[in-house]
Parts: C-alpha cells; sequence; structure tokens
C-alpha cells in the first residue's frame, strides 16, 4: 500500500482531458458580443439605413432617433436610443438560465468545468444578492416579448423602399433575425413555466398543455438558439453599420 | 481482442490519507472497468475496498472517478480509453473517504428524510383517484434514479464547499422532490422547504449534475429549473400574485 501522504482534496482536478476549450470558447465569444454591442450602441450614428433598422436601436423611442418607431422619450434625451431598449434584451439573456451556466463556468470559474474546483473559496450561488436577482428572469421574458414585437414590424419594415415594394438581402436578414430571436425567446424555461409547467395536473388544461409541449420541445434545443440568436443578431447590426457607412452594399432582388 | 495489459492508477487510503498506486494487469475483451478493479483486486491487492453490487448500472454502488470524471465503473468500459493511456481511479470526493473507493454516503440519506413524503389527494365522489397519462408522463424520468450520487459528487456547491452541506440537499433530492411537487395526487406543499431547508437559491444551473447521471435524467432543465420558477412564483413574484396568476388553485 502506497504512503498516506496525500489527500484528493490537493488536486484541484484530476481531469486529463482539454475542459478549459469551452469555458475559454464562451469567454471569447461572450465576451466579444459584449464589446461589440457595447461600442455599437456608444456610436449612435449608422444605425439606419432606408430601410433597415438595426436591432441594437429598436424600437428607436427618443425624439433624437435616425428613424422614430413610437415617440416616448423627449429631445431632452440627447444620448444614444439604444440604451433606452438595450437593457431589456440585455437583461434578458444576463438572467437566462443558459446563459447563467455559461457566465458563471467562464467567467467566474464556479466550477470552471465538471470536477474541476471553484476558483472562489466562499460560495453562496443564487441564494443572496446581487444573483438573487436571476429570479426575475421572467419578466424579462415578458419585456422582451414586446421588443419582439417591434422587431417583427421592423423585419415587415424592411420590403417598403422609398421608391415602393421592395426587397434586398437586408430583408432576409432583419426577417432571419426576427425568426431566431422568437425561437431563443419561446424556448426560455421561464415561458416553459408560463405556459403551463406550473401546473401539476395537465388532463383538465388540455390548450395549456399542448403549449407547454410545443415550447417543451423548443426548450431542448434552447442552447442552440441562445448562441445563433446572438451572433446573428450582432451580425444584423453589423450588416446595416456597413451599408449605412458605404462600405458595402445592398443586393436587391427586386 | 486477446487479453492485453493496461496501466491502471488507483486511489489507496482511508480518512487519514492515501496515494495513487499503479498496476499493470491483463484486461479481457470487453471489459468495463469495475472488471479490471476486480481483477485487481484478486490477483495483486487482495485488500483492496471497492462497493459494487450488480454490474449492470442498476444499482447505483460502483460510482467513482474515472480520469478525474465521476462515472459508473461498471458502465465504463476498457476499449473507450487509448490503448496505453494510464487510467485514473479514484473514490468519489464529495463524501468522506472510508477506504480506498469506498466512501460513506449517509448525507444522501439524511437529506432525503428531510423530504415529506406522498400524501394523496381525498377520494373522489365515486371513492377512486384518477391520474392521466399526460400528468404522470412527466413526473415518470424523475422516477429512473438509481441512487448513485454521482450528481451529488459532481456538484461544486458541496464538492467544492463543504460547509454549504447543511444548507443545501443537492440534485438527487431536487429530483425527488420535482417528482414529489409535480404529482397530481400529491397534496403536500414542499415549496417553503425547498427555498429553506433544501436551498435550492444555491444552486448555479451549471448543469454539472445532468452531464454526468447515467440514467440521463434532465436534472437542471426538468427538476431543479421548474422548482426555481416555483419558488419565484411565491416569491419573487409580486404581479402574478396579485393577479393570481401560477396559483395553487390553478394546479
Ligand atoms: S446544476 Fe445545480 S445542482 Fe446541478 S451540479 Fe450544478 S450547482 Fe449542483
Ligand atoms: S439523478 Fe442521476 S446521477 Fe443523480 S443519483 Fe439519480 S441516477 Fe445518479
Ligand atoms: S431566455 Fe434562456 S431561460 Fe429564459
Ligand atoms: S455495480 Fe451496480 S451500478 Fe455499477
Amino acid at each position: 500500500m502506497s504512503d498516506k501522504t496525500l489527500t484528493l482534496n490537493q488536486f484541484r482536478t484530476l481531469r486529463k482531458d482539454a475542459w478549459w476549450k469551452e469555458p475559454l470558447l464562451v469567454v471569447v465569444v461572450l465576451g466579444g458580443f459584449a464589446i461589440y454591442a457595447t461600442w455599437a450602441a456608444f456610436q449612435n450614428a449608422h444605425y439606419y439605413v432606408a430601410p433597415y433598422l438595426s436591432p441594437f436601436y429598436s424600437p428607436c423611442l427618443a425624439e433624437n432617433c435616425d428613424h422614430l418607431t413610437l415617440p416616448l422619450v423627449g429631445s431632452w434625451w440627447n444620448l444614444s436610443p439604444a440604451f433606452l431598449i438595450l437593457w431589456v434584451p440585455g437583461g434578458f439573456r444576463a438572467t437566462c438560465y443558459y446563459y447563467r451556466k455559461a457566465y458563471y463556468r467562464s467567467f467566474f470559474l464556479s466550477p470552471p468545468a465538471c470536477a474541476v474546483r471553484d476558483a472562489a473559496k466562499n460560495y453562496s450561488g443564487e441564494s443572496r444578492f446581487p444573483f438573487l436577482l436571476q429570479n426575475l428572469h421572467r419578466y424579462f421574458f415578458y419585456l422582451s416579448i414586446v421588443i419582439l414585437v417591434f422587431l417583427w414590424w421592423d423585419a415587415i419594415l424592411a420590403f417598403r423602399f422609398p421608391e415602393g415594394f421592395g426587397m434586398g438581402v437586408g430583408t432576409i436578414v432583419l426577417i432571419v433575425n426576427a425568426f431566431l430571436l422568437t425561437l431563443f425567446s419561446l424556448s426560455c424555461n421561464s415561458c416553459r413555466h408560463i405556459s403551463g409547467g406550473y401546473l401539476n395536473s395537465f388532463h383538465s388544461a388540455p390548450l395549456r398543455y399542448k403549449f407547454w409541449s410545443f415550447v417543451s420541445r423548443l426548450n431542448l434545443r434552447h442552447m442552440e438558439y441562445a448562441w445563433v440568436s446572438l451572433i446573428w443578431v450582432a451580425l444584423t447590426d453589423l450588416y446595416v453599420r456597413l451599408l449605412s457607412m458605404g462600405v458595402i452594399h445592398d443586393l436587391r432582388f427586386f | 481482442m486477446a487479453a492485453q495489459d493496461v496501466n491502471m492508477r488507483v486511489w489507496r487510503g482511508d480518512a487519514s490519507g492515501g496515494g495513487f498506486k499503479d498496476y499493470r494487469i491483463a484486461a479481457g475483451e470487453g471489459m468495463v472497468v469495475l472488471d479490471v478493479i476486480h481483477a485487481i483486486q484478486a490477483q495483486q491487492a487482495n485488500d483492496l475496498a471497492v462497493r459494487w453490487n450488480c454490474k449492470a448500472g442498476k444499482c447505483g454502488s460502483c460510482s467513482a472517478e474515472i480520469n478525474g470524471k465521476p462515472r459508473l465503473m461498471c458502465m465504463t468500459r476498457m476499449n473507450t480509453f487509448q490503448p496505453g493511456e494510464t487510467i485514473t481511479v479514484s473514490p468519489i470526493k464529495t463524501f468522506p473517504i472510508i477506504r480506498d473507493l469506498v466512501t460513506d454516503v449517509s448525507y444522501n440519506y439524511e437529506k432525503a428524510r428531510q423530504v415529506p413524503a406522498f400524501k394523496p389527494k381525498p377520494k373522489e365522489a365515486d371513492g377512486t383517484r384518477r391520474m392521466f397519462q399526460e400528468d404522470i408522463d412527466r413526473v415518470q424520468e424523475f422516477h429512473k434514479c438509481i441512487e448513485c450520487f454521482l450528481c451529488q459528487d459532481v456538484c461544486h456547491v458541496i464538492r467544492d464547499h463543504n460547509d454549504n452541506k447543511k444548507a443545501f440537499a443537492g440534485p438527487r433530492i431536487f429530483v425527488r422532490l420535482a417528482a414529489l411537487e409535480m404529482h397530481p395526487l400529491d397534496a403536500n406543499d414542499r415549496i417553503d422547504l425547498i427555498k429553506e431547508k433544501a436551498g435550492i437559491g444555491y444552486c448555479n444551473i451549471t448543469k454539472c449534475c445532468t452531464e454526468v447521471c447515467p440514467e440521463h435524467i434532465h436534472i437542471t432543465d426538468n427538476a431543479i429549473i421548474p422548482l426555481k420558477e416555483r419558488v419565484a412564483d411565491r416569491y419573487y413574484d409580486p404581479i402574478a400574485k396579485l393577479l393570481g396568476l401560477f396559483s395553487q388553485k390553478n394546479k
């Protein structure tokens, strides 16, 4: 028998595989998105080129907007109108059950990967402030549905060119964006709960059971929708931005 | 494949400490890690302690960490490793070690004892109770649990913070709580317990429990998150309370 010089607690992990790859990838992609989105929100320019409105600025609510959706905020607002609304999708994703997993692992190293020790010595998870606030996720879900309606509205407006009805690559970009964000929003775990998950007896609520079953099927892919919609929404902004800056030109189908 | 020598690095020790010991032993075709551990026990280390029972992935006894990953030894095939690779086998880390690969898992039973049992609702007028398939489908998944406690072992809340054991029940217990809470004929209310005594707020849904479950139970998505949402209904959603949404009477 070997000498008793060690305890298992001395090992941070006994895993030999590349467990650090996944958290690293999340840091790069999520971090990259956060930096791009913040930069784009600060720009306060190149977010509209008829008939396309960047999703980072939709709905555009301030009178200083290049393309006003609803005049809710007066001319006293002289910051970027993106800040008026970006906290909704931002908060929705920040409190999303999937993104929580992603950033707790990769940014907080809590844990960095399964069976790899937490970086922090003390841990109380979501039982205390500030992470207790994650419980407000469903409110962000409701607000995101409102934003989503506007994004579909933008997608419809993307057929309305200055010279009349038409369709360009940008139209498709905006439609796909609204569609992916719909998949992401409907597959949300809070949506699953609200749509019927809170029930103990589905038999007495056949409609809610149907909706719950539908959302449950979407929910299986929530992670995939989270990433695809995230990347696409950034690309949509980038597309509109480059068009507006004159770097690229929109291909018109008709 | 004929018998081939494999390199095993097995944890030997007890509560006072220990270390890894290397064994080189012949492994035949179709063997699983548990077979190799048994071969070491039979041929080279008669005093090697290991807990097992069914060798079929159904009793949940042979939980260990193989190359640092929580697994069932009887369900981990030797041919999934690279030839020549040294395979590390250690006891599940979250629980006090008794000897070699055997740990004291009583924490899990103590936590299970705190869960109020099923309490049937009153019978219907005709003297029976009815359940419907769609109502039972959801909780059926939770009954697949074999109590291997691999989820408990991997959960960082207690794995890396031993002092949280007082305040946190662990994923296996949430699976049990979900099975009871979502049961159409159960009359007990465990929401307060789930929040307070079981400490569901400690879970940060990082999903390692789901990753290791040998029964592929969707522990986080189907048990823990729905329970967190039910706790939110009662404690963190004043608007729903005001409007009477998601309330007991609708269930
Ligand atoms: S998801 Fe929660 S219960 Fe499961 S391992 Fe992670 S912290 Fe523990
Ligand atoms: S839920 Fe899965 S991992 Fe946890 S004890 Fe049951 S079978 Fe094992
Ligand atoms: S948006 Fe991801 S869980 Fe709600
Ligand atoms: S021996 Fe029963 S699960 Fe492995």
